[in-house]
């Protein structure tokens, strides 16, 4: 492996003071989002430190204990995120637990899968495979999920009329939400299903432009970043037909009646 | 009697109790905002309620909610289409009253986006008694119609009542409508029946 260029905080501060010049800029134009870039800039230089040293920590340790604390840390971050990108989301208990429920059932077992029989890493809880790739399904597993329940509760409260014309002709609750359920599952895994379709024509994906940067041969860079679009996939899919099959539940009652009153009241009413 | 309602609540309604009995067309009147809607809801199982409901003597909570929505029907005051032509939103395509309503047989083919507010309507009608429903309930089912088809309407109900042996209960506030197809009425006032 080449060595890679390792990069001082002169760099680092260029590519910042350039960011603060764009920010300075579009103030001056009157556009109005100058503040939130410095204050979205600040936050990813202080997550990223974080995360960096956090992560240093645990490599060198290399215990169980410390990765599933972490992993269990991402995950309920990641839940909480999916609740915030709700408009009218489940109320209750159920708001945050249907979300996070869904995305450790399928990026847990994604990642376990991957680290178990595909990488086959020695020991298989090795943190240097076992965070990044959690890392990066929970991240997309997340914005999926998190498109499909928005959809999936908007448009059962746009629609109430379509669904209750469907329960009254005698359909029963999943029936009545077949279209629905169609529309969410799309709208979670387009994003993904285009990253396919355009990675290494138009993009180049991040991960695999990250290892390159970092030194390693652009064949086994491909490889991995192969490997983790799969993945992301699968967890991606997964986990989104667990949230809209608990989210359909949810929606109706024992006596197949559409229950919008298990949503929380919308933020604009 | 067919159908027996024993101190039926919901959120805002009740208690009230009501009978229908086959055959008849008990029409439903009240101020607006008085819960006609509501209670028509709440008989389908539309709506979250409480109580005593038998169609036929057998209880509302043994009967599976698809089979009793199927036999107690509800056709609210707008219709909604969901697939692209008439025909698909049928359970069957044996429609036996199309021609008593003023269609033929092709209405099945149209496109939903031709139907006229007045055809929704009285499609939305055919749609339902493809069930056959044991119990109509319809709200205000006449309100796009001139005066032709609703005559029609409320012909096709009474012979399919009667054929049925069914029973309809209606929220109209047409008076010279009730004169012609009441059986009785009842009035929903300050959440209960009188």
């Amino acid at each position: 492996m080449n060595e890679a260029i390792s990069m001082s905080a002169f760099d680092l501060g260029l590519a910042a003071a350039l960011v603060m010049l764009l920010a300075l800029l579009t103030q001056g134009l009157g556009l109005g989002i100058g503040k939130s870039m410095v204050i979205a800039a600040l936050r990813a230089l202080i997550q990223l430190s974080l995360v960096g040293l956090a992560l240093k920590f645990v490599f060198t340790r290399s215990d169980p204990l410390w990765v599933a604390a972490i992993a269990l840390v991402m995950v309920l971050i990641a839940g909480r995120e999916v609740i915030a990108r709700q408009e009218r989301r489940f109320a209750g208990p159920w708001g945050y637990g249907l979300g996070t429920l869904s995305l450790f059932a399928s990026s847990f077992v994604v990642t376990l899968v991957t680290l178990l029989v595909i990488i086959d890493a020695k020991p298989w809880y090795e943190p240097r495979y076992a965070i990044p790739l959690l890392g990066m399904i929970l991240g997309n597993t997340m914005t999926g999920i998190a498109l499909a329940l928005d959809n999936l509760t908007q448009l059962a409260c746009q629609q109430r009329g379509v669904i209750e014309a469907r329960l009254m002709l005698g359909q029963d609750g999943r029936t009545a939400l077949s279209q629905l359920r169609r529309q969410s599952l799309h709208s979670a895994m387009i994003p993904i299903i285009n990253a396919m379709a355009a990675a290494g024509v138009v993009s180049l994906p991040g991960m695999m432009t990250g290892q390159i940067l970092a030194g390693q041969a652009p064949l086994e860079a491909v490889k991995y970043q192969i490997l983790v679009l799969f993945l992301i996939t699968l967890a991606t899919g997964c986990g989104t037909l667990i949230a809209i099959w608990l989210g359909e539940k949810r929606l109706f009652d024992e006596r197949q009646r559409l229950r919008l009153d298990h949503l929380a009241s919308s933020p604009s009413d | 009697m067919l159908l027996y309602v024993e101190q039926l609540r919901t959120r805002h309604l009740g208690p009230l109790s009501l009978r229908l009995n086959a055959a008849e067309i008990v029409i439903l009147q009240g101020p607006s905002g008085a819960g006609k809607t509501l209670l028509l809801r709440a008989l389908a199982d539309l709506a979250p309620n409480t109580g005593q409901v038998r169609l036929n003597g057998e209880t509302r909570h043994e009967v599976p909610p698809v089979q009793w929505r199927q036999s107690v029907a509800l056709l609210p005051s707008e219709s909604h289409w969901w697939f692209g032509s008439v025909g698909e939103h049928f359970s069957s395509a044996k429609t036996t009253y199309l021609a008593a309503l003023g269609f033929e047989d092709a209405a099945l083919t149209w496109p939903i986006t031709r139907l006229s507010s007045g055809e929704r309507q009285r499609l939305a009608l055919l749609r339902l008694l493809v069930n056959r429903p044991r119990v109509l309930l319809l709200d205000e089912p006449t309100a796009n119609l001139d005066t032709d088809n609703t005559l029609k309407v409320e012909s096709l109900i009474k012979r399919y009542l009667a054929e049925e042996h069914a029973a309809a209960l209606w929220v109209s506030h047409d008076d010279t409508q009730i004169q012609r197809v009441a059986s009785r009425i009842i009035r929903l006032e300050n959440g209960s029946l009188r």
